[in-house]
C-alpha cells in the first residue's frame, strides 16, 4: 500500500506509521461504536495515512460529510468531528449539534479532532454558540507534514502563503517548525541548516528554540539528513507563475491533482460495451492515483512534455515484445512462467492506456494556438523581452474576457520580471481588469500588490536581467529529451529556487552573494550540534541528503527539477522536498483572491 | 470490468487521435498508436478480472478508500438504519448515565482547567518522549491538573502549558504589566493558536485604547489581533484599530469590502457611495466612484428595460428576451448590453453606449471591440460597417479600425459573418501573409486570388486553384489572370 514511501534514500514510511499510530490512540479513546463526520477538505491527506480498513478496526462504523443540518441517523455511541480548525466549519459543528434530537436513546456523546491543530479561537466560538460543553474529547491531530512520495511531504495548508505574506500571521510557519521537529525526531538531528528569507529565517529561530526548549528531542538517532535548505516563496515569486511544461506539471495545470489524485474528463477512459449503444457512457470524471508506485509514472513524471511520447512507444514495444512470447511458450514450464506473469503485464498495459489516454488529453491542449500563444509571451519576458510595456496579448486575452486568473498570472509574471511595472503600464493593466470583469477586484488586485506580485517599479531599476544572467536562468539552447540542465522543466526556464539550491550544494552561496542581496529577506547558516558519536563519516561516493523546505508552496515543475539534480550522475546531492502545499500558478493565484460572492446567474 | 473487445478495438484505433501529434509529428504519431495496438492486444490474454490488482470502483478511488467509503456507509445508514433506530430507542437508557456537560463554559473556565481535558500530546511530543508517557498517560494527569491550581505559574510556564494543549487559568495575571509579559511570552513562544488566546483574554479584560496602544509596538501580535477580527468578522473594532494606526488605505478597504455581503442593490448602492469619500489610494478612489456610477447606471437601465420586456412593445425584447439582469455586472458586459438593445439611442440617455463611453472614459479599443462583438451577433452588418467608416472633410469616406482588421474578422467569423461581410474586411488586412491566411482559412477566395495576382505569385495562384469549386467563377478568374 504505501510500499513507495520506503523507495527514497529517506524512509518516510516510519513517518506515515507514526501519524497511524496516533490516529489509532485517538479513536481508542472515544470507547465504542464510532460514526466520523468528515471537513470535506481533510480525507484527501488523511487517505494518505490511512484507508478505512483501519478506522474500521477501531470501530468506525459509519462515515459522513459535514453539513448543516440533522445528522444522520447513525446508530453509534460516538459521533467525531474531523476538521480544520475554521470558524465556518464550527458554526455547521453548531448547527449539527443543536439539531441533535435531545430525547434519542441511546444518546451519542460527540467528540471533536482538530486537524493540525487544536484552536482555542474555535473553542471560544463554540463556547459562544454555546455547545462546547456537548463535547467530550476536544483534540488535536498533528499531521504536519504528510508524506506524498518516497521523497515529498506536504503539509497540504492552502492559506500558508497568504497567512504569511499578506497577514503576517505565522502560524503556519509554527506547524513547519513542529513538523521539521518531527522529522528529527524520527530521522536525527539535521546538523547544518541553510536558509533564505524572513520566513526561513523564522523557522529556523524556532527550531533552535524549541530544540532547546524540548528536552525530549536531543535524540541518539544517526542524522539521515545532511541539511535542510529553508527558502522562502516570496524569493522566487517568478517560478510558479509560468505554465509548468513537466508532464506531471502539466496534469496540474490542467486538471489540478488533489492528494496525489487527478480528475479526468472520462471520455477518454469510456468503457465501451457491445450493443448498449454508448448509455453506459460515464459522466463522472475518471480519478487515477498518480505516484512513483506506478512504474510507468514514476519514469515519466518529471520529463518534459515533449520527451513523453518516445517513451510510451518504447514501452509499448516492450510490451507488445512480452506479448509475443506466448507464441514461444511449448513447454508446460514455459507456458507457467509465461502465465506467471500476466499480472504484471495486465498492470503494465492499463497503466500505459491510462498514461496514452492522459498524453493525448495533455496534446490537444498543447497544440491548441491560445497555449502556445501564452507560452510565447511567458517566455518572452522570462527571457527580459519587452517587459516594461503593455504587451498586446494581455491586452487581447482581456478583450476576449479569457479568465481572470489567466490574465494576472501573467501580468504578475510581467511585473516580476521588470522588478515591478512602470505605473503608466499598471495603471492600464489594472483598469482594463476592473473595467471587463468588475469593479470589486480592487480588493484582489490590492492584495496581489501587498504580495509583491503585482507592483510598481519604485526604485526605477530593474534588478531582473542581474538576476537572470548571474543564476543562469534563461538557457537557449534547452535539450528537452535528454536534458543537462534543470531549465527542461520550464523549456529554457531554470526555476530560480531550485537553482539556489544547485549553487548551494556547488560551489555555494558565495558565489552568488551579490545577488542573494537583491532577493528579498536575509540569507544565513546555522550548525546544529551532534553527539560525538553520532558524527557521520561518510563512504566515498555517498552522496549528501538535502531536505529542501519550500515556505509558502512549490510546483511540480520545481520538483522535477530537484529530482533531476538528485540523479545526475556527479550531482552528489539527493533531495528530499518538503512544503506548505504543492501549488501551482492559478491555485496560488486563487488562494490571494478575495473571496466574491458568486455571479447573480 | 469485462469488456466487450471489438469495440474497444475500434475505440483505440479511430482517428480521433489526429489531435494527439507529438513534434516530430509522424513519427511519433506512429509510436503512440503502437502504444495503443499493445495495449490491446494484451486484453485477448490478459483476464480483466485479475484478482491481484488494487480494485477501484468507477470513480477511480480505491476500494476502501477513505472517500469511497463516506459514500458507502453514508448510503447505507439512510436505507437500513433509519428504521432499526425506532426500535432500538426503548432499547437501553443506560447510555444516559453519560454526564452531558451542557452547561456552559466560559473561555477562562476552561484555562481554570475544571473540565476533563486530558493531556494530550503532540505527534512530536509522543515521538520524542520515553516510553513512560505513552504506557501511563492516565498517571500523570491528576498531578498535572493539580500542579494548575498552584500560584506560582510564571508567565512562560503559562505559555508553555497552553503550547502543549494543556487548560491554564489566565485571570490570575491582573495587572497591566503581568498581562503584557504575558503576551509577549506568548509571542516569543511562536504558536499562534496561544497568541490568539492570550489575545482573547486581553481583549476581554483591556480597555480598547490601551488594548491599542500596546499593540502598536508588539507588530507580531497586532496581526494576529487583526487576523482574528477578520476571520472572526467583528468589522466594528477592527476598522477602529485600523483607524486608531492610522492606516487609512487598509480601513477604506475594508470597509469597501463589506459592500458584497449586501444584497440588496438599493442598499449596495447607498453604501458604496458612501464609500466613496474614503481615503484610497488616488486611483482607487476613482474606481470606487466609478463602481458607485454604475450601479446606479444599472439600477435606472435595468428598472427601464424590465418594464420595456414587460408591457411588449419594444421588437427587439421580444426578439432576444433577456437572459439576466444587468445590475452588477462588469462595465464592458454593461457596455455590450447597451450595445446589444440600446445602440441608436441618443447620447443624453443613460442607457446609450455612447453616453456610457464618455462617462466612464471607455478608451476607442475597448468600445469598438464591444459593440463590433454586439452588433455582430446581431448580423446588423451595416451598423459594423459603419463602425469603421470615416469620412474625411473632402467628403471621401475611409476605412479605419483602432484594432487591426484581422481582429475584427475573426469576431465576424466567431458570430458566422458570411462570407460577402467576411471578405470585406479580409480585404482591409494589411499585412499580406495574415491576409493571405484569413482568406484561405475562411474561404474568401476573391481576397485571395487578387492577393496573389497583385503579388504576381504565379505558382501559389495555380496552387490555389484545388482550394475551389470545380467551374466556379472562382476557378474561372484564376484561369483567367493566368491565361493573361
Amino acid at each position: 500500500m504505501a510500499a513507495h514511501l520506503s523507495s527514497g534514500r529517506v524512509n518516510l514510511t516510519l513517518l506515515r506509521e507514526a501519524g497511524r499510530r496516533e490516529l489509532r490512540e485517538f479513536l481508542d479513546k472515544c470507547a465504542g461504536s464510532k460514526a466520523i463526520v468528515w471537513d470535506e477538505y481533510l480525507t484527501g491527506p488523511f487517505g494518505l495515512i490511512a484507508q478505512y480498513s483501519l478506522l474500521k478496526e477501531h470501530e468506525v462504523e459509519k462515515m459522513f460529510t459535514l453539513k448543516p443540518g440533522r445528522l444522520p441517523q447513525a446508530d453509534v455511541k460516538n459521533v467525531i468531528f474531523f476538521v480544520r480548525p475554521k470558524l465556518e466549519l464550527m458554526d455547521i459543528i453548531t448547527d449539527n449539534v443543536l439539531r441533535e434530537d435531545r430525547g434519542r436513546s441511546p444518546q451519542r456523546d460527540f467528540h471533536i479532532l482538530f486537524v493540525p491543530r487544536r484552536s482555542l479561537l474555535c473553542e471560544q466560538w463554540l463556547k459562544e454558540q454555546g455547545v462546547l460543553g456537548s463535547f467530550i474529547h476536544r483534540e488535536q491531530y498533528s499531521l504536519d507534514l504528510i508524506p506524498f512520495d518516497g521523497d515529498l511531504l506536504s503539509m497540504e495548508s492552502e492559506s500558508a502563503f497568504k497567512e504569511c505574506y499578506l497577514e503576517s500571521d505565522q502560524t503556519s510557519l509554527y506547524h513547519a517548525a513542529k513538523g521539521l521537529m518531527t522529522l528529527q525526531a524520527l530521522y536525527g538531528t539535521i546538523p547544518q541548516i541553510f536558509g533564505k528569507g524572513e520566513c526561513a529565517r523564522h523557522v529556523a529561530n524556532m527550531m533552535i528554540r524549541m530544540k532547546r526548549e524540548f528536552p525530549g528531542s536531543q535524540n541518539s538517532i544517526f542524522p539521515v539528513f545532511d541539511t535542510l535548505l529553508l527558502l522562502d516563496r516570496n524569493v522566487d515569486l517568478l517560478t510558479p507563475l509560468a505554465t509548468q511544461l513537466t508532464y506531471e506539471g502539466l496534469i496540474d495545470e490542467i486538471y489540478g491533482i488533489q492528494n496525489t489524485y487527478v480528475k479526468l474528463p472520462p471520455e477518454k477512459f469510456a468503457p465501451k460495451k457491445q450493443g448498449e449503444g454508448g448509455k453506459d457512457l460515464p459522466t463522472e470524471p475518471k480519478k487515477l492515483q498518480l505516484n512513483s508506485a506506478e512504474e510507468l509514472y514514476a519514469e515519466i513524471r518529471d520529463k518534459n512534455f515533449n520527451a513523453v511520447g518516445s517513451v510510451l512507444s518504447k514501452k509499448a514495444k516492450i510490451i507488445s515484445a512480452a506479448f509475443e512470447e506466448r507464441h514461444h511458450a511449448k513447454t508446460v514450464g514455459e507456458i507457467k512462467q509465461f502465465v506467471s506473469q500476466l499480472p504484471h503485464m495486465q498492470a503494465a498495459r492499463s497503466s500505459l492506456a491510462n498514461h496514452t489516454s492522459i498524453a493525448e488529453l495533455i496534446k490537444d491542449i498543447t497544440t491548441s494556438e491560445d497555449f502556445f500563444d501564452n507560452l510565447t509571451v511567458e517566455q518572452e519576458f522570462m527571457s527580459g523581452i519587452d517587459t516594461d510595456k503593455v504587451n498586446n496579448y494581455i491586452e487581447d486575452c482581456i478583450a476576449q474576457k479569457h479568465p481572470l486568473i489567466k490574465i494576472l498570472r501573467l501580468v504578475c509574471l510581467q511585473s516580476v520580471c521588470n522588478s515591478g511595472l512602470k505605473q503608466k503600464v499598471l495603471d492600464h493593466y489594472k483598469r482594463e481588469i476592473l473595467q471587463t470583469y468588475g469593479y470589486e477586484h480592487i480588493l484582489t488586485l490590492n492584495n496581489l500588490e501587498k504580495a509583491g506580485l503585482l507592483k510598481p517599479q519604485i526604485s526605477g531599476r530593474n534588478n531582473y536581467p542581474t538576476i537572470r544572467k548571474t543564476l543562469r536562468l534563461w538557457m537557449d539552447d534547452v535539450n528537452e529529451q535528454n536534458p543537462n540542465d534543470i531549465s527542461y522543466v520550464y523549456s529554457g526556464y531554470a526555476p530560480l529556487s531550485v537553482r539556489l539550491a544547485q549553487l548551494l550544494a556547488r560551489p555555494g552561496w558565495r558565489s552568488i552573494e551579490e545577488v542573494l542581496k537583491m532577493l528579498p529577506g536575509p540569507h544565513f547558516e546555522e550548525r546544529q550540534q551532534l553527539p560525538t558519536g553520532l558524527q557521520k563519516k561518510r563512504q566515498h561516493g555517498e552522496n549528501r541528503v538535502t531536505l529542501v523546505f519550500f515556505l509558502g508552496g512549490v510546483t511540480y515543475a520545481e520538483i522535477a527539477a530537484l529530482r533531476f539534480l538528485s540523479q545526475m550522475e556527479d550531482g552528489g546531492t539527493e533531495y528530499v522536498i518538503a512544503t506548505t502545499k504543492l501549488i501551482n500558478g492559478t491555485s496560488w493565484i486563487k488562494s490571494l483572491m478575495e473571496k466574491l460572492e458568486p455571479a447573480p446567474f | 470490468m469485462s469488456r466487450a473487445r471489438a469495440d474497444e478495438e475500434e475505440y483505440w484505433h479511430s482517428s480521433k487521435f489526429r489531435a494527439f501529434t507529438f513534434d516530430d509529428e509522424d513519427d511519433e504519431l506512429s509510436q503512440l498508436k503502437e502504444s495503443k495496438r499493445a495495449v490491446n492486444s494484451l486484453r485477448d490474454i490478459v483476464d480483466d478480472d485479475d484478482d491481484d490488482l488494487e480494485r477501484v470502483s468507477w470513480s477511480g478511488e480505491p476500494v476502501g478508500s477513505i472517500s469511497w467509503s463516506i459514500k458507502e456507509t453514508a448510503s447505507s445508514s439512510n436505507s437500513s438504519l433509519e428504521g432499526r433506530d425506532s426500535s432500538l430507542q426503548k432499547g437501553s437508557s443506560s447510555y444516559a448515565a453519560f454526564p452531558k456537560q451542557v452547561s456552559s463554559y466560559s473561555l477562562s473556565s476552561l484555562f481554570k482547567g475544571r473540565n476533563k481535558l486530558p493531556s494530550f500530546q503532540s505527534l512530536s511530543d509522543a515521538l520524542s518522549d520515553t516510553g513512560v508517557k505513552n504506557y501511563a498517560p492516565e498517571l500523570r494527569r491528576p498531578k498535572a491538573e493539580y500542579k494548575d491550581y498552584s500560584s506560582d505559574w510564571r508567565p512562560k510556564d503559562t505559555v508553555r502549558r497552553m503550547q502543549r494543549g494543556k487548560v491554564c487559568s489566565l485571570e490570575r495575571f491582573r495587572s497591566l504589566q503581568d498581562k503584557l509579559v504575558l503576551l509577549d511570552e506568548a509571542v516569543a513562544g511562536n504558536d499562534g493558536n496561544v497568541i490568539t488566546a492570550v489575545l482573547i483574554f486581553l481583549k476581554r479584560t483591556l480597555r480598547r485604547e490601551i488594548l491599542f496602544r500596546e499593540l502598536e509596538v508588539r507588530q507580531v501580535a497586532l496581526c494576529h489581533l487583526i487576523h482574528f477580527l477578520k476571520e472572526s468578522g467583528e468589522q466594528k473594532l477592527l476598522l477602529d484599530l485600523l483607524r486608531f494606526l492610522d492606516r487609512t488605505e487598509e480601513v477604506a478597504l475594508s470597509q469597501y469590502r463589506e459592500h458584497l455581503n449586501i444584497q440588496d442593490v438599493e442598499k449596495r448602492r447607498e453604501f458604496l457611495k458612501g464609500c466613496i469619500g474614503l481615503p484610497f489610494s488616488a486611483e482607487d478612489t476613482s474606481h470606487v466612484q466609478d463602481h458607485y456610477t454604475l450601479l446606479e447606471r444599472q439600477i435606472i437601465i435595468e428598472a427601464n428595460d424590465r418594464h420595456l420586456e414587460a408591457a411588449g412593445q419594444s421588437e427587439i425584447f421580444r426578439k432576444y428576451p433577456r437572459k439576466a439582469s444587468i445590475l452588477n455586472m462588469p462595465l464592458v458586459t454593461t457596455l455590450f448590453y447597451s450595445c446589444f438593445y440600446h445602440y441608436t439611442e441618443a447620447e443624453g440617455t443613460f442607457s446609450s453606449p455612447t453616453n456610457l463611453k464618455k462617462t466612464f472614459k471607455i478608451p476607442d479599443k475597448q468600445y469598438v471591440l464591444t459593440a463590433l462583438a454586439a452588433r455582430a451577433k446581431l448580423r446588423a452588418w451595416d451598423d459594423v460597417d459603419a463602425l469603421f467608416t470615416t469620412k474625411n472633410w473632402l467628403g471621401y469616406t475611409k476605412k479605419k479600425a483602432p484594432i487591426g482588421f484581422h481582429r475584427v474578422v475573426e469576431i465576424l467569423q466567431r458570430n458566422n459573418a458570411p462570407v460577402q461581410v467576411l471578405q470585406e474586411y479580409v480585404r482591409l488586412v494589411e499585412d499580406v501573409e495574415t491576409r493571405l491566411n484569413l482568406a484561405t482559412k475562411y474561404k474568401c477566395h476573391d481576397v485571395a486570388i487578387e492577393t496573389y495576382r497583385d503579388l504576381k505569385d504565379r505558382i501559389q495562384l495555380t496552387a490555389y486553384k484545388c482550394k475551389v469549386e470545380r467551374g466556379s467563377a472562382d476557378e474561372e478568374k484564376i484561369n483567367s489572370i493566368l491565361n493573361n
